[in-house]
């Protein structure tokens, strides 16, 4: 049984770089000034739908919701293998926390029919392991998260080895199901080169729009808008193509109810945000010598500390 | 998605497995307790299992007003659709204002699942919660008495306060070991209120072929005194000196992700955000640097000694007590000094001093 497999994938900053020029004054984080990559558990959920795609055949589909630089990601899918790409992009999307979040995907993944959603446990930038979960529940899917390994899919039933804290469990379910999965599931395949070299030049129309007057010939700047239009539309056909064009929806494509997206269907506000100071009581340092460390000793004996 | 409502109860999921509670329900008990007495509203648990024994009492104890119990042979083992059903219908009926859950991996799974079905807020990984007001920017209304959902964010670098004050239940999960455990008090009476499962029709789509749940080697939280090593141990066959200093002081042995990751210690053994949070009253740091990610799952020691090569390492920031110098002459001075019990001597030529 072919599967379609769809991957729900995100761009993030990398928090484990940030150092003390990416916090402002504030004590907010600078996300420009951190690098943006592929959120690392996305990334065993993309291979984990590229080995089923291996092993019974179908297609790896994925998604991801932001702004259009999030393409780099989706170029990056393309590279290491995926058959589809699909940019979920809105201004009225922003500010969607979890909830609103798993709304809009859910719509989306909706129109692809798919046997296997899959998605990374948890994303590093807000580590909440919340989107696949809820986005189970939208679609009314059974949902295996903390997947730790995949154990393989035969009679339409889907079998996971899933992490539990204290231990794990096996588990089955009939597809179509959706599964959360962790770092440990597997080890992602690098980048084929032959596929590095064809998908650089895959694009999302945002971004064909964006960089219209470099790669449009002619007189550029003095076409009317209608004009502009057309040309945009004639490079996007080319690109599709050659199968190089991110599709790109927003939230009128997925006839998203816009209450449930955005600000207003995000119930979670944020009420402060403070930088971690990192700050101990008094300090005292002892040498690193025999006498030194007797004192210390002494001192963690006679408060208690120790003994 | 329920009403703001001003009378709704605290709620704490009451995770359990094969009769036996989670600590983090339990610790969860002394926050919910200062919750609810700041809102004048009663502390309830809520325990879903096949066989209630002597949980609802244990709860009770930890300091409960109420425990609402649910017991059906399908909800003996965690599933979210089962569970996720069960508390729908439960936050329905009653409507609690606050409802918090452990942030396990059963606790991460099944707080979406009700936050979905219910379209109510969720704060995910808590550190803190206290009760306060909050006013909207660029609006003059204040919310009054709100939970306050405090969390480490982008990777523990930042300190977000998250408020949902317009589609109830307010939600978080909260991290194991950030909230000390209370002791329990068997002479403290509550109410155990028996519901129904209601799961005929319901359709419960998992089936597990295997469990297999064990004790973690060692019990961090519990320990008074921890010895804890990172990359500047070197290798396993040096973490060896973190296990003797720990012998010869009765501590437990723990390790940052970085020691975890390079295979010098055990999973079971990790501290910081993404292992064990521990409070114990002195850590002992050795070749760790400190980074957040670490801090976050110890800064709450009573006493910090740091053991590093460099006097700059943002561990020493953190630290009481701090030596410079290299890990693999200064601890086996530390155990020769100890098992001589020349510190014993310092303390009491202190004491005589004094």
């Amino acid at each position: 049984m072919a599967l379609n497999c769809v991957v729900c994938v995100k761009q993030v900053p990398d928090t484990k770089r940030i150092t003390g020029e990416a916090m402002t004054e504030e004590g907010t984080v600078n996300r420009r000034a951190l690098p943006a990559i592929f959120n690392p558990e996305d990334l065993n959920a993309l291979e984990t739908a590229l080995t089923l795609r291996a092993e019974h055949g179908g297609t790896v589909t994925v998604v991801t919701m932001g702004l259009p630089s999030a393409c780099e990601v989706l170029r990056d899918a393309l590279v290491r293998g995926a058959d589809r790409a699909i940019l979920i992009t809105d201004r009225r999307a922003a500010a969607s926390d979890t909830l609103a979040t798993s709304y809009i995907l859910s719509c989306a993944v909706k129109k692809l029919e798919a046997d296997i959603v899959l998605c990374g446990r948890q994303a590093i930038d807000g580590d909440t392991a919340q989107v696949g979960p809820q986005l189970a529940e939208k679609l009314s899917l059974p949902v295996i998260s903390y997947v730790e390994e995949l154990v393989g899919i035969s009679d339409g039933k889907i079998t996971a080895k899933r992490n539990v804290g204290n231990g794990w469990e096996v588990v089955t379910c009939t597809l179509p199901a959706l599964l959360t999965v962790m770092e440990t599931a597997n080890t992602p395949r690098p980048p084929a080169a032959r596929r590095v070299m064809k998908f650089k030049k895959a694009r999302a129309k945002s971004e064909v729009e964006a960089m219209a007057a470099d790669l449009l010939e002619g007189d550029y700047e003095n076409y009317t808008a209608e004009l502009k239009a057309t040309e945009v539309e004639k490079y996007c056909a080319n690109l599709a193509d050659r199968g190089l064009l991110i599709e790109q929806w927003d939230l009128d494509d997925l006839e998203a109810d816009l209450t449930w997206c955005g600000r207003s269907g995000s119930p979670t506000k944020v009420h402060r945000i403070q930088s971690v100071v990192l700050t101990g009581g008094e300090y005292r340092e002892f040498a690193a010598t025999d006498d030194g460390i007797a004192e210390l000793i002494g001192e963690l004996i006679h408060d208690h500390t120790v003994g | 998605m329920i009403e703001v409502n001003r009378q709704g109860e605290v709620w704490i999921f009451a995770e359990q497995e094969d009769g036996k509670l989670s600590d983090v329900p339990l610790e969860l008990m002394s926050k919910g307790r200062e919750l609810a007495d700041k809102l004048s509203v009663p502390l309830a648990a809520v325990l879903l299992a096949a066989d209630g024994g002597d949980m609802p009492a244990a709860l009770i104890a930890q300091g409960a007003d109420k425990v609402y119990v649910v017991i059906d042979e399908r909800l003996g083992h965690y599933q979210a659709a089962g569970y996720g059903h069960v508390l729908c219908s439960l936050i329905e009926q009653h409507t609690p204002q606050i409802f918090l859950y452990g942030a396990t991996p059963i606790g991460r799974d099944l707080a979406p699942t009700v936050a979905s079905a219910m379209k109510c807020g969720l704060t995910a990984d808590c550190t803190d919660l206290q009760i306060g007001d909050h006013k909207p920017a660029g609006s003059d209304e204040v919310h009054k008495n709100l939970l306050l959902q405090i969390r480490p964010a982008f990777g523990g670098n930042i300190i977000a306060t998250i408020v949902n004050f317009d589609r109830w239940p307010q939600m978080a999960t909260v991290r194991e070991g950030v909230m000390p455990l209370g002791e329990p008090d068997t002479a403290r009476s509550g109410e155990i209120v028996e519901c129904a499962a209601n799961l005929d029709g319901v359709q419960l789509p998992l089936e597990i072929i295997e469990s297999h749940r064990r004790e973690k080697a060692v019990n961090l939280k519990a320990s008074r005194i921890i010895v804890a090593g990172g990359a500047g141990v070197g290798s396993k066959d040096n973490f060896q000196l973190i296990w003797d200093l720990a012998h010869c002081l009765g501590a437990a042995v723990g390790g940052s992700r970085a020691a975890i990751d390079l295979g010098f210690v055990d999973h079971d053994h990790q501290i910081g955000q993404t292992g064990t949070t521990v409070r114990p009253a002195l850590y002992i740091a050795c070749g760790i640097s400190g980074a957040v990610q670490h801090a976050a799952g110890m800064s709450e020691a009573g006493k910090i000694l740091a053991i590093n090569t460099d006097a700059d390492a943002p561990i020493m920031g953190l630290a009481h007590f701090g030596i410079v110098g290299d890990l693999n002459v200064v601890i086996p001075k530390m155990i020769k000094i100890i098992r001589s019990g020349a510190g014993v001597e310092q303390a009491a030529q202190q004491v005589a001093d004094a």
